[in-house]
Parts: C-alpha cells; sequence; structure tokens
C-alpha cells in the first residue's frame, strides 16, 4: 500500500470511527461554539496567524478551530479534559515572559502569541515521545521522525499502557460503570479493572464491544473484560491491573481491534510476543 | 466557661489570667515536643509530678508541658522559672536531684548545664549560643505556654490582635497592612500573602475558604510541626484574621495524621475556642462568623501542593490539577480558596499587633521578617532555629549550630527538600533569603537545612530525592512520573559504576523538560536536587562514571571494605559482629574481608576499635591481594 | 478467614454522617481501628456511603498510611528522612532487615513484625531513627536489633 493510499484509508477510518464514537459518548459535550451565551471574543495569534475564539475555550480548541494541528494523546474532545500526557504543549508568549503550557487545558487568552512548534516546544516533545517509546514501543515513525526522537535512549520498561486514563474516564463519566479506575501512585500507578463490576456491566457496553477499547490508544483494552468470569474462577480478584490481562490477549485485540483511534500512535510492527 | 461576647469580655479574661498567676511562683518547663518526646521526656514529667507530689510540693510549684523549644540535640529540655535555669538532656534519674537541690535548695546543678566552648557552665537558655544568635518572634512562646491551655495562649496576649482587627480594621485595612508587611509565603514559593490574600477576596462568590497547610512532607523539616504543637492558637488567630480580611467563614486545616500530637493540639485548640465562643457565630459580638475543620492527611508528599490539598480535602485523591486558573480564585469545590502554611499563618498576628512597619523592619530587602529553619544532618547542634531573613549561611550553621560533627569538613547544604537543591562551600556566606537561594539554584522550601559533610556523596543524595519523589509523585502526567524514573535510572547505574558519558546531557536534557512541562510544583521542581548537584559537584559525577569511584566512600557498588594487615591486631571483633560471615582470619590470624561475601553494611568499620583502625573503605582502587593462608599477628 | 465484625466500621461512618466527603477521614479512623483495610471492609464502607469501590480503592493505595494487607502486632517504622539518610539511615535499614528477616512493606509470617520505611519522623537529631511499638530508637546496632526481636512476643 502507498503511503498515499494509506493516509486515504486511515483518514476514512477516522471519519467513521469518530461517527460511531461521537455517537457512544452522547450526552457529555465539550461544545466549540461559545461554552456561554454572549461569551466575549478574544483574540490571540498562533504560530503568526491571527485567531479569534470564544473566552473558555482552550488553546488546543483554538489552533484546531484554524487547521492546526496538536499530538495530543490523553485528550478527547468527549471527555473531562486531563492534562496528562503534556504532548500537547505549546508556548505561550506574553510580552517578554514565555511558558510552557499544555494546551488542551490553557484556556485563550487576549493579545498572546502561541507558538505550536518553537524550538522548546521541539525539544520537550521530542523527549516526552522518547519517555513514551520507553514504555510503548509501537509510537508512530513518522511522528518520532519529525521531532528526531532517538529509540532507545532511555532504559524500556515496555508496558501495555501509558496510563493516559481516557478508558477510566469514558468507563466513569460516559458509561458511569465504574469498571476501570488507577490504584497506586508514582512509579506504581496503575489502571485496574473491577471483575465482579465488569461481568455485570461490560456485556453491556457497547454491545458487548465495550466502549473503552474504542478509546484506548494503545490497544491495551482486551475485550476478554467482558468474560472475565472465568479466567478467575469463582473467587474474583477486588481489581486486577489491565496492563496484566494485556500480555496474554495483546494480539488478539490488535486483530480485533484493528485500528487506532489517534492515528500517531498507532502500531507499526505487531507487538512482538 | 463564659462565652466572651465583647472586646471587653476578652480584655477581662485576661487580665484575670495574668492575675493569677504569680510571676516570683516556681515553675518547671518540660519541652514536650515529638523530639522531646523520642527522648523520653513523657517520664521526665511524669517524674517530675511525682516527686513533687511526694515531697508535698503540688501546690507551691507548677509543673507545665511545654512545646518545642528547639533544640533537639540535647533534648528533653528543662527550664525553671522564674530564675529561667535551663537544663539539657535531662534522664528521669535526675528528676528527684533536681527537685530536692534546685528547687528546694536553690543551687544549680552543673552537670546539667549547657557547657560553653569556653569550658564554662551557662545557666540561661538565652545565652546558649545555640539560642543567643536567634530572634525567636514567631518560635519564641513555644517554651512558655502549655499547648492545650487557651488560657496560656490569652496570658500572653493572645488573640489580642483579633480583637484589634475586628473592631479597628477593614478587611481591606488587614489585608494593606499584610501586602505592606510583605510577608511572603513560608511553606516553598514565598509568594506574597497579601496579594493571594487580595486575589481570593475579590473573587467572585460568596463563600470562601481559608486553610491551613500543616501537610509538612519535605523530609527532613518539621518546623511546622513543632509549631502547631506546641502553639496551635497563634496559627488559629492567624486563620482567623486571614478569614476576615478575606470573607471567610469556613476554615481548614489539613494536617499530616503522621503528627498525632498536632492533630490532638489542634483538636484541643479548636474546643477550647468554641468554648469561648472564639469560633461560631458572632464571635467577640461582632458580625464575625467562622469555624475550623481539621482535615487529616493520610500520607503523601503530593497533597501538599495546593490543588491537591484542596482535591484531598473534598475526599477525593489528592492529585494535582493544572493551574491555569488559580485556587485562589477556584479552589475547594470550586470556590475561592486561600492557602498559606502554618508557619505564614502564625507571623499574621505579629504582623497586626506590632504593625508593618516593624515587620518590614527585619529581614532583607525582599524577605522581611524571619524563618524558621530546621538545621539537621552532619552538624552539631540539630534542632529547630528561628532567624532573621538574611543571616549568612555560615553564621547558621557555625554559629547556632555548632559547626560540623566530628571535626569532618563541611561539604554542601542541602535546603528546600525535594524542590530544592545544594549549596557548596564557597557560597556559604550567602545571606539566605527567598531570592538569594534561588538564584543559587536552590530554594527556601518549607525551611528544612540538611548540612553535609565530606562523608556525604552528592550523587547519592540526588539518587535518594528522585527515590523519594518516584515514590511520591502522583503519577499523573508523564513529565513527572517518567522522567523521575528514567533520571532514576541513570543516576542508578552512576552510582554503580556503570555511568555513561552522556548521562549528564541526559539528565539536563530531562530537567529541563521537566521544569517547563509537568503539571505541577512537584514534578517542575524534581529535578533541581540532580541538577543543583551536577552544578557545583560536576567532578564528583564524574568521578562515579569515568573512573568509578566515589570520593565520600557512600555509593555501596564503588567501595570495598579492607582490613590492613598492618594495623589488625586478630582481635576478633569484626569477625564476631560481621552479620553474613564474610570476614575470614582467626585468633592470631590477621582477619580479611571477603569480597564475595560482604554486603557493606560497614559494621567491621564501625566495630573496629579506634586505636587499632585496621578497616578502612577504598573506592576506585584495586583490593590488596590477601596472602595466601593468613598472617600471624606479630 | 472468619468473619469481620463491621460494627465498628458502621459506628465510624456514623461519626461523620455517612458523608462521602469525609471519605479519606473514615478511612483513616477504620484503619487506626482494624489496622488494615479488608475487602468486607471497604465493600461496606462503599456501600454505606454510595460510592464506587474504583473510587475508595484508588483513595486505599494512593495514601501510604492505607494498607490493604494485615499488619502484625509490632510495627518497626526506620525512617529514611534526609537527616537520617545522610546519617546512614539505609545501613540501619539493612541492619534491621538482617534481623527479622523480612524487606520493607512485608509483615512476618508470624504477624508479629510488620516493616515500614517513613519519610522523616521528625526526630532528626537521633536520626538515623526507628519506632518500634511507638518507641523512638536512635541508630540501633545488630545486638540491640536482635534483642528486640527476642523480647517481642
Amino acid at each position: 500500500m502507498s503511503t498515499e493510499e494509506r493516509e486515504k484509508q486511515n483518514s476514512s477510518e477516522r471519519q467513521t470511527r469518530r461517527a460511531v464514537s461521537d455517537r457512544r459518548v452522547e450526552g457529555v459535550t465539550q461544545p466549540i461554539a461559545p461554552a456561554v451565551e454572549a461569551a466575549r471574543q478574544v483574540e490571540l495569534t498562533i504560530n503568526g496567524q491571527a485567531v479569534e475564539a470564544w473566552e473558555g475555550m482552550t488553546l488546543l480548541q483554538a489552533a484546531q478551530s484554524v487547521g492546526i494541528s496538536i499530538p495530543t494523546l490523553c485528550h478527547h474532545k468527549e471527555l473531562s479534559t486531563y492534562g496528562a500526557c503534556r504532548l500537547c504543549s505549546v508556548e505561550v508568549i506574553r510580552g517578554r515572559r514565555s511558558r510552557i503550557v499544555a494546551s488542551c487545558i490553557y484556556p485563550v487568552e487576549d493579545g498572546i502569541e502561541v507558538l505550536t512548534e518553537s524550538e522548546k516546544v521541539a525539544k520537550h516533545r521530542k523527549i516526552i515521545l522518547e519517555l513514551i517509546q520507553a514504555r510503548w514501543p509501537w509510537v508512530d515513525k513518522e511522528l518520532l521522525e519529525k521531532y528526531g526522537a532517538q529509540p532507545g535512549r532511555f532504559e524500556e520498561k515496555t508496558d501495555f499502557c501509558i496510563l493516559c486514563g481516557l478508558c477510566v474516564r469514558y468507563c466513569t463519566e460516559v458509561k458511569k460503570a465504574n469498571c476501570l479506575g488507577f490504584v497506586g501512585r508514582g512509579a506504581e500507578r496503575q489502571i485496574v479493572i473491577y471483575p465482579e463490576r465488569a461481568i455485570e456491566m461490560c456485556p453491556t457496553c457497547e454491545g458487548g464491544n465495550m466502549g473503552c477499547r474504542s478509546v484506548c490508544p494503545t490497544g491495551t483494552m482486551p475485550n476478554e473484560f467482558a468474560h472475565t468470569g472465568p479466567r478467575f474462577g469463582k473467587k474474583l480478584p477486588l481489581a486486577y491491573p489491565v496492563k496484566s490481562y494485556s500480555e496474554d490477549n495483546v494480539r488478539e485485540v490488535l486483530h480485533t481491534v484493528g485500528d487506532w483511534r489517534m492515528p500517531w500512535v498507532r502500531s507499526q510492527t505487531m507487538p512482538g510476543k | 466557661m463564659p462565652k466572651l461576647k465583647s472586646l471587653l469580655d476578652l480584655e477581662e479574661l485576661r487580665k484575670g489570667i495574668i492575675a493569677s498567676k504569680d510571676p516570683s511562683k516556681q515553675c518547671i518547663t518540660i519541652c514536650s515536643g515529638t523530639g522531646c518526646h523520642a527522648y523520653a521526656s513523657e517520664k521526665v514529667a511524669d517524674t517530675f509530678a511525682s516527686e513533687l507530689e511526694q515531697q508535698g510540693l503540688s501546690e507551691k510549684i507548677d509543673l507545665r508541658r511545654t512545646g518545642c523549644h528547639g533544640f533537639c540535640e540535647r533534648g528533653p529540655i528543662v527550664v525553671i522559672f522564674p530564675d529561667e535555669i535551663c537544663y539539657l538532656s535531662v534522664k528521669p534519674d535526675d528528676v528527684s536531684e533536681i527537685v530536692s537541690e534546685t528547687l528546694v535548695g536553690k543551687k544549680i546543678i552543673e552537670r546539667l548545664l549547657y557547657v560553653g566552648d569556653d569550658g564554662k557552665p551557662i545557666t540561661h537558655e538565652n545565652d546558649i549560643p545555640f539560642y543567643k544568635h536567634q530572634i525567636r518572634l514567631v518560635f519564641g512562646d513555644n517554651r512558655l505556654i502549655n499547648p492545650q491551655s487557651i488560657e496560656d495562649y490569652i496570658g500572653l496576649g493572645g488573640y489580642e490582635a483579633l480583637g484589634k482587627v475586628l473592631f479597628e480594621m477593614t478587611p481591606e485595612d488587614v489585608i494593606e497592612v499584610v501586602k505592606k508587611a510583605n510577608l511572603r509565603g513560608r511553606g516553598g514559593g514565598g509568594f506574597p500573602a497579601g496579594i493571594k490574600w487580595e486575589t481570593t477576596r475579590n473573587a467572585p462568590g460568596d463563600a470562601k475558604y481559608v486553610i491551613v497547610n500543616a501537610d509538612e512532607g519535605d523530609p527532613g523539616a518539621y518546623m511546622d510541626r513543632s509549631l502547631l504543637e506546641g502553639n496551635p492558637h497563634s496559627v488559629l488567630e492567624g486563620l482567623m484574621i486571614g478569614a476576615y480580611a478575606i470573607g471567610a467563614n469556613q476554615g481548614y486545616i489539613y494536617v499530616r495524621q503522621e503528627y498525632p500530637l498536632a492533630v490532638e493540639n489542634v483538636g484541643v485548640a479548636i474546643e477550647q475556642m468554641r468554648e469561648y465562643g472564639l469560633l461560631g457565630e458572632k464571635i467577640l459580638g461582632t458580625g464575625f462568623d467562622f469555624d475550623v475543620i481539621v482535615h487529616r492527611g493520610a500520607g503523601a508528599f503530593v497533597s501538599g501542593e495546593s490543588s491537591a490539598l484542596m482535591t484531598a480535602i473534598e475526599g477525593r485523591v489528592g492529585e494535582p490539577r493544572p493551574k491555569y486558573i488559580r485556587t485562589a480564585v477556584s479552589g475547594i469545590h470550586g470556590r475561592p480558596s486561600n492557602l498559606n502554611n502554618v508557619e505564614t499563618w502564625s507571623n499574621v498576628p505579629l504582623i497586626i499587633k506590632h504593625g508593618a512597619k516593624w515587620f518590614g523592619g527585619i529581614g532583607t530587602e525582599g524577605s522581611k521578617g524571619t524563618k524558621i529553619f530546621s538545621l539537621v544532618g552532619k552538624v552539631n547542634n540539630t534542632g529547630l532555629v528561628e532567624v532573621p531573613m538574611g543571616m549568612p549561611l555560615r553564621d547558621i550553621i557555625y554559629n547556632i549550630g555548632g559547626g560540623i560533627r566530628g571535626d569532618k569538613k563541611f561539604k554542601a547544604v542541602q535546603t528546600g527538600g525535594p524542590s530544592g537543591g545544594v549549596i557548596p562551600e564557597s557560597l556559604l556566606n550567602l545571606p539566605v533569603d527567598f531570592d538569594e537561594l534561588s538564584k543559587a539554584g536552590s530554594m527556601m522550601g518549607s525551611g528544612g537545612m540538611i548540612v553535609m559533610d565530606e562523608d556525604t556523596c552528592v550523587v547519592d543524595v540526588a539518587r535518594y530525592f528522585l527515590d523519594f519523589l518516584a515514590d511520591e509523585s502522583c503519577g499523573k502526567c508523564i513529565p513527572c512520573r517518567e522522567g523521575i524514573q528514567q533520571m532514576l535510572v541513570v543516576l542508578n547505574r552512576i552510582c554503580e559504576g556503570t555511568g555513561r558519558e552522556e548521562d549528564l546531557d541526559t539528565l539536563a536534557d530531562l530537567g529541563d523538560m521537566m521544569r517547563d512541562c509537568a503539571l505541577c510544583a512537584l514534578g517542575q521542581s524534581a529535578p533541581n536536587p540532580v541538577l543543583s548537584t551536577i552544578q557545583y559537584f560536576k567532578e564528583e559525577y564524574e568521578e562515579h562514571i569515568q573512573n568509578h569511584r566515589c570520593p565520600a566512600g557512600v555509593c555501596k557498588e564503588l567501595i570495598n571494605y579492607y582490613i590492613d594487615p598492618e594495623k589488625c591486631q586478630a582481635c576478633m571483633i569484626c569477625m564476631r559482629n560481621c552479620p553474613v560471615g564474610a570476614i575470614d582470619g582467626g585468633k592470631n590470624i590477621v582477619h580479611v574481608v571477603i569480597q564475595e561475601k560482604c554486603t557493606k553494611c560497614g559494621t567491621c568499620l564501625e566495630v573496629c576499635p579506634p586505636r587499632f583502625g585496621a578497616v578502612s573503605k577504598l573506592s576506585g582502587v584495586e583490593i590488596p591481594e590477601a596472602a595466601a593462608g593468613g598472617i600471624k599477628v606479630r | 478467614m472468619e468473619q469481620q465484625d463491621l460494627s465498628k466500621v458502621d459506628e465510624i461512618i456514623d461519626k461523620y454522617e455517612s458523608n462521602s466527603e469525609s471519605l479519606i477521614q473514615i478511612l483513616l479512623d477504620v484503619q487506626n481501628e482494624y489496622r488494615w483495610l479488608s475487602r468486607p471492609i471497604l465493600s461496606q464502607v462503599c456501600e454505606r456511603l454510595d460510592i464506587p469501590m474504583t473510587h475508595a480503592y484508588h483513595i486505599a493505595t494512593f495514601y501510604k498510611h492505607f494498607s490493604l494487607l494485615p499488619q502484625g502486632r509490632h510495627p518497626i517504622s526506620v525512617c529514611l528522612g534526609t537527616a537520617c539518610h545522610v546519617r546512614g539511615a539505609t545501613r540501619l535499614l539493612d541492619r534491621v532487615v538482617q534481623a527479622i528477616g523480612i524487606e520493607p512493606g512485608q509483615t512476618t509470617p508470624d504477624e508479629k513484625f510488620t516493616l515500614n520505611t517513613v519519610n522523616c519522623l521528625g526526630c532528626c537529631a537521633l536520626g538515623p531513627a526507628l519506632v518500634v511499638d511507638g518507641e523512638y530508637r536512635s541508630n540501633l546496632n545488630a545486638k540491640e536489633l536482635a534483642d528486640i526481636v527476642a523480647s517481642a512476643d
């Protein structure tokens, strides 16, 4: 398949997926249109381009509204903002002051100058990508190349979950199912599934397809959650790490999920198992 | 207990308390802070109580358990009023002698006094060098009051400032005074308190909150605990003044449950305030209503971060949130919330009482007032010290701290805890204030000051802090969670002798990214201990990387214990004490460390009699081959 | 395992008027009462406060004070604060590990000791320090530790 063809396919897939995902998350909205009636208009520049936005919008929304794309990972427009991956970091200049902010949460302000690809941003984004790569080695090559990321710079701690929290937010906010959650902190932080709850809720979620799988950028979410019971027999653990599940399931997951919601983190090679 | 319904009621109460106290009556005070508690001060106090009872002196002599005096190195501290005779390191066995000799016989027991450098004993606390160079504005009352007695506090002028504010000043006046005094936050960043108060006051919304941050998680710092334990009312009075100025009716005290005595004393203080009507509705008969809730923290350093702390108060996991909208505008339940730390709050009554000009007369241009530091580590006089801002580091460490332990050489001092950095010997004359410490690549933080000598490895210290942070980070954002872990990987290999040429660049790149991109202050400042040690001690890092040598002899993988056959007297002490049986030899046969078995616990070095001094640590050199069959001692 | 008596859990929750905002405070009291948070305890708390387990379990694993395993009768906490660290806390910890045969975070099989590390006890003058059965001890050597092990019931 040529690059062009692949791009075309990806884009059509993306559209379909978005349509699907839009339907799924009915009820939760973060409109790009003015959040408050009679919201104030705000003027700023992004990469030198004058942009008009509404008060209450984020920099990411403002950039997207004029077709400037900023890479994101933990962001989903239908879910609550999270601001954790920092891949969407941009440089904001006001007068002589410059600072790096996460565009997915930073509110637009009058008169600021935003640089989405400044030297500083690119340098930081490169390191963030390298850190993600050390966790999840299948990061999109084009993106790695764009920022000159050197795979292998950091010690590989391959995991199947990069803790973006999209699944948790989806399960909690959209489905209100509370099957998934975080546990621990710092280096020990994990996402776990609550099997007792999952047995009850997952089979009914998106007709047994489990919506969390559609928002997971890494394919960590296996569809086996819906059939959690037999795996543990009668005695279910209180909570079980998602990534431990994945080690057994990732191949099947790749097969069944097959595509990636976020084009930049799609799989380049099949995770070797 | 009658409720105080007016300013007059309060003043009458105060007069009554003062009148009931006979200043010439003897009073034994015993430091009962956690530090002295660890030295069995409780037993000393109990022994005093029973001794007085036995000798029929209970009525004649008062006994008061006070808060921390600061000189923890020499606790438990007993001061006998009215003569202010100060006895140090008092043991329960000393008690009956103190009662019969000093209290009854009016004689001083020299053995329990501080002995100055000139060999002369010092009777009064304030003449001891440790105290002589301090200015104890905030901390001074600790030694005079029983923290569980609101009457003690009121007797010393407590709640006078509150009265002044409620009856003579508008909220705007109060903010103006605090702004003019330029009181800066004592918890870390040094943000001007008055400006924060003003932002909170002006933020839209009726319900507003004031909060005391007593989640002192910085390892090696304990001044907030001692203050809250020893003088809780000073913090509460400051909080109430802040609440009045900001327009808040609800306060919170977020205190770590690891500080049980602080939790207890604050709880008692709040109860007493309620009984006197100093909390509740229409305080002192005015229109001001205020109440306080104590929230115990369950053990998370990151919960000291303001947004995380507020999330925890809401009963959720204490994770920080991005503060593009400040907590002063949107904090607890999205309402304007003003957070200051313990020490900041307890400065407030002083400023109100004595005025902004008085406060501005102490300290430096940009940093006013005093600061309490916890002076710990390899220093002779460990303890809490309160000094005017701007005192040179050298004076704090040498004049107050009494210099370095065991005649070792000073190497560096770490300030600001896990968010701070190190300051090397070349900067010992640095005047300590917010701005100078930042300029030197460190920070004030909450006031931890950890003194390090030549036996401290800075790479190991950097690794220690990163290890701490890897555990204490909430793990939400990638720069902090992954960045710290990868920094730790690099530091671990440097300490293990497998560091790489490019490692220092890698650390710098990671640190740079984390400072800019991490979600909260914990992550943004996490690289500081690493970057500042690289800044001042690059050679030490390079020694580890290039020559696999730890100059301070700390990094386990880079050292070996070695017994000098010339010096060993084959006394068997190290052999018997080695926990893993890694020492060969026997009676009259020189001992040899079996390197393959050695776990490098250092026991042999510790137990080898100093007069032999046969055991040493080697780093970066070959271990001399042991003679086959063993050498007989000559 | 025998059935745990959960009546104290209910009492504690009643004290806080079943307010879910007091979850952390409730769990602290429960932890102090039972010395650990068992699964039935957590389920009970969630049910009474009407909160999902995801929420309670996150808190129980996030804060260091909570334990999801039974604790020994004699808790030992070794201080790893900075002041203790520069004065040799790691060596003290090694000695403790050697003496009781478990790593930090573990409990001996006879449930006699639980070993934990803490990040500052605030008695820096004692460093390196540890607390055993609520008593603060300074820089114990191998022999003193052996005595503690031998004398504990």
